[in-house]
């Protein structure tokens, strides 16, 4: 099994990099880009029957730091 | 007053710290993050700057799990003295040793240069050799400085008196300007600038001489 974690930065934390995408983006000539964010994706190659409360202690302790990011969990 | 400074695998400037500690008398060891348990009888732990793990997943994060972090917690939860410059500010974040984290600077750039922090409190051992309000230059050297805490735990930190430092001229977006604060009992701080830069007139200031001179001065054993 897999499992994707989403790592985004939470709403109201401020993300330069998504800010300089954004201008970049409409340096382009996009002009219709209001806000960009940028956050990571981690895929994880799981034994078959992990349990997804592992997976999401495994969130909590190393894979996102819950100061300034929030992650959402798919399994595949 | 016995001290370690603890080296990761990109860590760069251990050797700085270990002579600074030892210019102001102090006993330095090394110590490898494999290496599970601190040397007895410890004072300080220092965390050096660097680039810990390659910053990967985030700054600090990694170096953060090594078992020798659990031996600093505890050292900082017994009461021990802790000094976490740079990265080593980046690891006690991610610790939670100090409360907030640090964020890719907000101009995205790399800065490095030296730049002026005001002392905003003296009540801490790291303080004490500078009076409060004083300005000092001290040496930035990072990429990810930008502090960030939410507006919760800035009241707390501005209440308790715990923001140690901040930026005369905001370089990298700090919330409040913070260039370091201390843990809720003043023993453990955590600064991006590098006080370790800032001890011989050759390196363009001698203003981080205090903190070391105030800090070995101290030799509760924890």
């Amino acid at each position: 099994m897999k499992a994707i974690v989403t790592v985004m930065l939470k709403k109201g934390v401020l993300d330069p990099q998504g800010e300089a995408v954004k201008f970049a983006l409409r340096g382009l000539g996009f002009s219709g880009v209001n806000g960009v964010r940028q956050g990571k994706v981690i895929e994880l190659d799981l034994a078959d029957g992990t349990d997804t409360a592992q997976v999401d202690e495994m969130c909590n302790r190393l894979l996102v730091n819950a100061v300034i990011e929030s992650y959402t969990l798919e399994i595949l | 007053m016995r001290a370690a400074v603890v080296v990761f695998p990109g860590s760069n400037c251990d050797r700085d710290m270990v002579v600074a500690l030892r210019k102001t008398g102090a006993d330095v060891t090394t110590i490898w993050h494999k290496d599970v348990d601190l040397p007895i009888n410890l004072d300080l732990v220092v965390i050096p700057g660097g680039f810990s793990f390659g910053d990967y997943l985030r700054c600090g994060a990694i170096a953060a799990q090594s078992p020798i972090c659990r031996s600093v917690v505890d050292h900082a939860n017994r009461g021990g003295y802790v000094l976490g410059v740079c990265n080593g500010f980046q690891v006690l974040t991610e610790t939670g040793l100090v409360p907030g984290a640090l964020m890719r600077n907000s101009g995205l750039s790399f800065l490095c240069k030296t730049v002026h922090l005001t002392v905003e409190t003296e009540d801490s051992v790291f303080t004490s050799g500078y009076g409060q309000g004083t300005e000092i230059r001290v040496p930035i050297a990072h990429h990810d400085g930008n502090y960030f805490a939410t507006e919760s735990e800035l009241a707390t930190l501005r209440d308790e008196g715990r923001v140690a430092f901040s930026y005369s001229d905001n370089p990298n977006g700090s919330s409040d300007a913070i260039a370091g604060v201390l843990s809720s009992n003043r023993r453990v701080l955590g600064m991006m600038p590098h006080p370790e830069r800032a001890m011989e007139s050759e390196m363009g200031s001698t203003d981080g001489q205090a903190l070391f001179r105030a800090l070995v001065g101290q030799t509760i054993t924890a």
